[in-house]
């Protein structure tokens, strides 16, 4: 295949498709009882320089308590796939990133991140790799189906595709050009479910995102669950089944895991506390009051949640239609 | 315009969601275009299909998504799939509208929503494209809605996040791109444009009530051209108004 163009983009996770096929081999395929703290997972499972990845559409279904843990843990100089809000701004603020490949980090409604913009404009997040979000779930895709890239057709003549890592090639079939997408292999992957059982098999209520893609594109993989459901439950209902059990290293139970965000059926998100930190944000200074207040001096999610107040969180229940 | 009764926001609003026609299908975005594309259903659109950028496919958009991954996102929906799907649906022909943003907007529609400045040292580190570069690639046609000033219609951008006509007729085939796609309509607080269709550069079609042809001219930072007649595009109706503001956002999210 002739290659007609390449990103200038680094590579910042190699694509090792045996490597992975090893990983994937050496994971027990047993039905072991997987579950444990957040403060044990990531201790476990997410080490300084990993290449994290975490999923969720902007603030819904976000895996906020293994985020936070990892901000009170102080994991270090992570490689992250940037497809996020409150859960990559809070870790870009506590200053743990090194490099990101960037889809979109903002806050929706309430625009530009103040705490992307200081990490990168000051040069602490010190390679931001341009990716599409198609892009994106497609170097997931290619991890999930195991082979090196997939070809798509968007990327194709901007600086988006000049500032990545992927190239264009002419198609061998067509003879037209075709932007090839690298796999991306995580060494973590991070996901929030509606429920779980403890082997990890993992349902998801309402759109799935990239879940499938991503589960399937991690060498470690954390699932944090709303709930915890025996086994039976899930065998009544196979199909509903996002995440089987042997793709999943820990199983985190979460009740209201994506606080601030939302969990579609479950509890609304709480938009006071987004507020709060969109302001918050804005300084170094006002970031690092509110991670001290929310994260830092609270031992675990549970303590997070209890700063939060019971209240709150059951309002957040009662706004969900149907269950007020 | 406040003593017309109505604001910039509400006029891009309405004016958005008049491009698009019933019966089709369009990719919506966060923000402005959610809104557009809630009035269009109860206006003239009741048959618009929105595809949400996470999996939502035809929601019935009673109540106003604030983010594109929202439950109100596949509210009453037809399918709740994921984002591979809705790019890749995108992807082969299905979606004929895309709306679209950014910080900045050159003369051939591309779009900037990445850096200001350098990338590797940018004055400003915008979210970057998100689907924005998905949706310009594989929709049929995109609407870029945008506020018109000289910082944001630039005639070079600083970064093409997303692509219009890039450098000109001829360039997105070039590219790889699929063939007949490229930016349709870009409305604005003070004028609808669209593109000529030799030179694929932007053109003015019509100017916002009490707007001139000079206060575009004036606000554009590249030269325009021009339709051969330029009408006032007709302003908001009343029953618009009273929709958006009574039924789409009465919580007003946006207005």
């Amino acid at each position: 295949m002739k290659v007609l163009d390449e990103g200038i983009g680094k590579l910042i996770q190699p694509v090792d498709l045996d490597g992975f096929r090893k990983s994937n081999q050496s994971k027990t395929k047993q039905l072991v009882d997987k579950r444990m703290s957040e403060a044990e997972a990531v201790e476990r499972f997410i080490h300084d320089g990993d290449y994290v990845g975490t999923e969720l559409y902007g603030t819904v279904r976000c895996p906020m308590s293994l985020v936070n843990e990892i901000v009170r843990q102080g994991v270090k100089d992570l490689r992250m796939v940037g497809q996020g809000v409150t859960e990559l701004d809070l870790l870009l603020a506590a200053k743990l990133v090194k490099a990101v490949d960037i889809t979109y980090v903002g806050l929706e409604v309430y625009g530009v991140s103040s705490a992307l913009r200081r990490e990168v404009e000051s040069g602490r997040v010190e390679t931001c790799v341009e990716w599409s979000n198609g892009a994106l779930v497609s170097r997931f895709k290619a991890a999930a189906m195991g082979v090196p890239f997939v070809p798509i057709r968007s990327m194709l003549g901007t600086d988006t595709f000049k500032y990545s890592a992927a190239k264009t090639v002419e198609c061998p079939f067509t003879g037209d050009p075709i932007c090839l997408i690298p796999a991306l292999i995580l060494d973590v992957g991070l996901i929030h479910v509606h429920r779980a059982d403890m082997y990890g098999n993992a349902q998801i209520d309402g759109i799935s995102g990239f879940s499938a893609e991503m589960a399937r594109a991690s060498k470690r993989l954390i699932i944090s669950a709303e709930e915890i459901i025996p086994n039976e439950e899930i065998r009544k209902n196979p199909a509903k089944t996002v995440i089987p059990y042997y793709l999943v290293d820990a199983v985190v139970e979460a009740p209201f895991g994506s606080h601030p965000g939302e969990m579609c059926y479950v509890y609304e998100r709480d938009e006071p506390q987004i507020k709060e930190w969109v302001e918050a944000s804005k300084t170094e200074d006002g970031a690092k009051e509110y991670l001290d207040k929310y994260i830092y001096r609270t031992k675990d999610h549970q303590e997070y949640l209890e700063m939060i107040g019971v209240d709150r969180l059951e309002q957040l229940q009662t706004m969900v239609p149907g269950r007020s | 315009m406040a003593e017309n009764g109505y604001n910039p926001t509400e006029l891009l609003i309405c004016t958005a969601s008049r491009q698009v026609p019933d019966n089709t299908t369009a990719f919506i975005g966060t923000g402005i275009p959610m809104v557009a594309a809630s009035l269009a259903q109860k206006m003239h659109a009741p048959n618009l299909v929105a595809f949400f950028e996470f999996g939502g496919v035809g929601a019935i958009l009673d109540d106003l998504p604030i983010a594109v991954g929202e439950r109100r996102s596949f509210h009453r929906a037809v399918a709740a799939t994921g984002l591979a799907d809705m790019v890749e649906t995108a992807q082969r022909g299905f979606i004929e509208y895309g709306f679209l943003g950014g910080a900045q907007i050159d003369p051939y529609g591309n779009l900037n929503s990445t850096v200001i400045g350098d990338h590797d040292h940018p004055k400003v580190r915008l979210p970057g494209s998100g689907g924005g570069n998905d949706v310009g690639s594989h929709c049929w046609r995109t609407i870029a809605i945008m506020p018109h000033d000289q910082r944001r219609f630039v005639a070079k951008v600083d970064f093409i996040t997303t692509p219009g006509y890039l450098s000109g007729p001829g360039a997105r085939e070039a590219a790889g791109l699929p063939v007949d796609t490229g930016p349709y309509r870009v409305v604005t607080t003070l004028a609808v444009l669209g593109y000529h269709p030799d030179s694929k550069r932007m053109m003015l079609l019509a100017t916002q009530p009490g707007v001139t042809i000079d206060d575009v001219i004036e606000n554009t930072g590249f030269e325009l051209l021009m339709a051969d007649e330029i009408e006032e595009y007709p302003p908001p109706t009343d029953e618009e108004l009273r929709i958006l503001r009574e039924d789409v956002d009465k919580d007003k999210l946006y207005i």
